[in-house]
């Protein structure tokens, strides 16, 4: 008995790769274009503020990669971020290393309640971080008095990691690319990655196979948190204050280059790397509707917008596709 | 002792599913469980492993109480399943199927992916199983993905293992591979439980059978000491020898109608195979046969759900072109599904907005639902099938079982039907109830509807049928007609047609 494996036919190749490389392809395409056509983008500092630029919303997207993958959505993280980075202005006072462990342990204690909530009860992850998006929000608020006391970064130190730089390239940015890294391998060469795989690809079968379900549904909600907490550090320490007022919405970017990385949103399959050219994608579309000036920079939420419809659409097909042979 | 359940039982809201049942298995026995849907077999096995806790009764295992909170328990204990539907992560790789949860790992912690990719080459080869393992579980054949789990089962230093209808997606060549595997964990002291309705492969490799009936244990013992019409008996029938025999007449009108419904040829791929019978009207048609013999398949495939590659379905003369299931209740055919929770009733509508349900279009007055006309209609059901509920208000989800397979009638009838297809109509429902739906049957029959009946109870369908169709894997194998309408007949017919 020997059972030849049918390798998936052209459409769904096509489909396949589109799922997977797309989005590199369109940033490679959309780099080089614009390294021909603009020159205010081809310089070295652009390319450091684009990246600078994209550290944060990078954390926030690696964790949401690892939360999508298990099948689930974090609407938190935003909230979290704006948390993380108030409360890192204001225990920058105590130094350094409090202004960076403060966010991660409220952060990562919010991660660890949605988590459990999660896990434990088998609520809707939709709903439960809904709640924790506006349960942050509200503890945000009350710590800076309805937005009007903006902490100031105090310990030098802590603002020399939002602004310095290692070998021209921000230490930021430095941060990001080191948890990518970390990211790829506990993803893909840790039980904790390959459990976080098998979740989202069949919870039911995950269980069966005697993994830990819950505990593994913790962590992944755990490391989100922690993430959007750190990005929340990091940059209240390149701006030097925690601003209140950004963050909101930064849930959804992080969703949309998540998926438009590749990772179904119905958990299962997904990479990391797609993540990274995902969020680059949507850093450079910003940056050059910058570049361009005079074209409304609400422009650049339109064409988010049509990339991710464009990659679900992929994604979808794929999934179909997929499924088909089999009853 | 290698395992050993004592009197165990465990209920679910209105159903008991396990009813003081116990099981023994020794080191090195392939041990038959056998019962038809609803028996309790699949209770039985999610007690053994894990998934459910018993609510009496208890489970030892190599000697020493046992209980098992998780699967993982179970598992670690060294008691592993296959299910009867592959339970498997479809998007990962096959290797990473085989070894999650407990990959190997290099001394970085990091886990070692060619050890991973090598062994479980290795490994799958022993099963027959020869594909590149770093493709995703879901490009391999069903069959491959079985051994896959088997492979899975087995590796992780097993000591019992439980196997759910593991040939039902199989072929003749990979059973075979199926049953070299069970001979060498037999000959290396493991204990097999086997779950199968093939009577042929029950016989070829199981030492032992245990047969379970509504929740209750109803035999066990030797498999080589159990007659195959004994066997057959036990699971669908009352005691062997107490023969039953149906003493309703057929009235010579029916036998000589023009057929409501006509099967000519009907093909479904792999289930289904050339499947002809006709159903007169005032006719009441059995499906006879074990589980997995094709009878809900036909039913359905009737019925418009389920794919049919070839053959013809007439209703009232007129074929039905490429079925679905719009198409055959506009042509007449009323299907009742087999799990009637999750494929008849709406537990949370009332019993008025269930019957109503289908005929929503009909009931209406200048294009809005007319509450008048399903009142109306309701009343005239509810008294005639005599439906015992507060008010038509009170949500079917309340009702006994009884009175809601009386609600799922009245939505069938209510759409005028001249085919009325009954897939286990007094599954689950109480001896009175039971009783009651039984003789409903017989009026709607006597009204002038073709009735397709199909029950595991082999004196339901004796009783309830005048003619009985015996299929066997998707084909049919016998028809009884008149005298031979006898549980004896029914039970010699599938029992000989498993030979």
């Amino acid at each position: 008995m020997t059972m030849s494996v049918p390798l998936p036919a052209g459409p769904s190749r096509l489909a396949g790769a589109v799922q997977r490389q797309g989005a590199l392809a369109v940033l490679v395409t959309v780099v080089v274009v614009s390294l021909a056509t603009f020159p205010g983008f081809r310089s070295a500092d652009n390319a450091g503020t684009i990246l600078i630029a994209a550290a944060p919303p990078m954390l926030i997207a690696l964790g949401m990669t690892f939360v999508i993958i298990t099948g689930g959505i974090d609407l938190s993280v935003g909230s979290l971020y704006v948390l993380g980075g108030v409360v890192a202005a204001w225990a920058s006072q105590y130094g350094l290393l409090a202004a960076l462990v403060a966010p991660l342990l409220l952060c990562g204690a919010i991660g660890v309640l949605n988590g459990v909530l999660i896990a434990r009860t088998g609520m809707a992850p939709f709903i439960v971080t809904l709640a924790a998006l506006l349960g942050a929000r509200g503890l945000m608020r009350s710590i800076s008095d309805q937005g009007s006391t903006t902490y100031l970064v105090r310990s030098d130190a802590f603002h020399e990691l939002g602004t310095g730089a290692l070998f021209g390239v921000g230490y930021q940015v430095w941060l990001a690319a080191g948890l990518v890294g970390a990211g790829i391998v506990v993803l893909n060469r840790t039980r904790f990655g390959h459990a976080v795989n098998a979740i989202g690809g069949s919870e039911d079968a995950a269980a069966l196979m005697g993994l830990p379900v819950r505990r593994i549904k913790i962590g992944v909600y755990l490391l989100s948190g922690l993430l959007a907490g750190l990005a929340g550090a990091i940059n209240a320490a390149k701006l030097g204050s925690g601003v209140t007022v950004l963050g909101s919405g930064m849930e959804l970017d992080a969703i949309a280059a998540v998926v438009i990385g590749g990772t179904l949103l119905t958990g299962g399959s997904g990479s990391i790397a797609g993540t990274v050219a995902g969020v680059l994608l949507l850093g450079v579309i910003q940056n050059l509707i910058n570049q361009v000036g005079d074209v409304n920079s609400n422009w650049q939420q339109v064409i988010s917008g049509g990339f991710l419809a464009a990659v679900v659409v992929a994604q979808t097909y794929v999934v179909r596709v997929r499924r088909a042979p089999s009853p | 002792m290698l395992l050993e359940v004592a009197g165990v039982s465990k209920n679910f809201p209105g159903v008991r599913a396990l009813d003081g049942v116990s099981f023994t298995l020794q080191p090195g026995e392939v041990h038959a469980l056998v019962g038809e849907n609803g028996a309790g077999k699949s209770t039985l096995i999610k007690v053994l492993t894990g998934v459910y806790q018993p609510d009496g009764g208890e489970l030892r295992y190599q000697g020493e109480p046992a209980r098992f909170a998780t699967p993982l328990d179970a598992q670690r204990a060294g008691i592993s399943t296959i299910y009867q539907e592959v339970n498997l992560v479809p998007l990962m790789s096959v290797a990473h199927n085989l070894f999650l949860g407990r990959e190997p790992r290099n001394r970085f912690g990091l886990l070692d992916e060619a050890r991973m990719v090598h062994e479980a080459t290795e490994v799958l080869a022993g099963y027959g199983v020869r594909a590149d393992v770093r493709h995703r579980l879901g490009t391999l054949a069903l069959g491959a993905q079985q051994m896959v789990a088997l492979a899975r089962a087995v590796m992780v230093d097993a000591k019992v293992v439980v196997m759910d209808e593991p040939t039902s997606s199989l072929e003749p060549r990979e059973v075979e591979t199926l049953f070299g595997v069970i001979r060498d964990l037999h000959a290396r002291g493991i204990g097999i439980v086997y779950v199968s309705h093939r009577l042929d492969e029950l016989y070829k490799i199981c030492d032992a059978v245990t047969i379970l009936r509504d929740g209750k244990l109803v035999h066990t013992g030797t498999m080589a000491g159990l007659e195959r019409r004994k066997l057959v008996s036990l699971m669908i029938g009352r005691e062997f020898g107490e023969d039953f025999t149906s003493f309703t007449e057929t009235p010579e009108s029916v036998l000589t109608g023009e057929p409501v419904l006509r099967v000519t040829g009907l093909t479904s791929r792999p289930r289904l195979r050339d499947i002809t019978f006709e159903v007169r009207p005032g006719e009441v048609v059995g499906l006879g046969g074990l589980l997995g013999a094709g009878r809900s398949e036909t039913i359905k495939a009737i019925g418009g759900a389920y794919p049919v590659d070839s053959g013809t379905i007439e209703v009232d003369g007129v074929t039905l072109t490429r079925p679905s299931t719009v198409r055959a209740v506009r042509a007449g055919v009323a299907t009742q599904p087999e799990d009637r929770k999750a494929e008849g009733i709406v537990a949370g509508l009332s019993v008025r907005d269930n019957i109503a349900l289908a005929i929503l279009p009909r009931m209406t007055r200048f294009g809005l639902v007319s509450d008048k006309k399903i009142d109306a209609v309701v009343a005239t059901y509810m008294s005639r099938l005599r439906i015992k509920a507060a008010s038509p208000d009170q949500l079917v989800g309340d009702l006994s079982g009884g009175n809601q397979q009386k609600v799922l009638l009245a939505r069938l009838l209510a759409t005028g039907p001249k085919v009325l297809l009954l897939d286990e109509p007094t599954r689950g429902i109480d001896v009175g109830a039971k009783a009651e739906v039984q003789a409903l049957i017989d009026e709607l029959a006597a009204e002038g509807l073709g009735v397709v009946l199909v029950s595991s109870d082999a004196e339901e369908l004796v009783e309830g049928a005048d003619r009985v169709v015996v299929l066997r894997d998707g084909v049919v194998v016998g028809v009884l007609t008149g005298d031979q309408v006898t549980t004896e007949d029914l039970m010699a017919t599938i029992a000989e047609a498993a030979e």
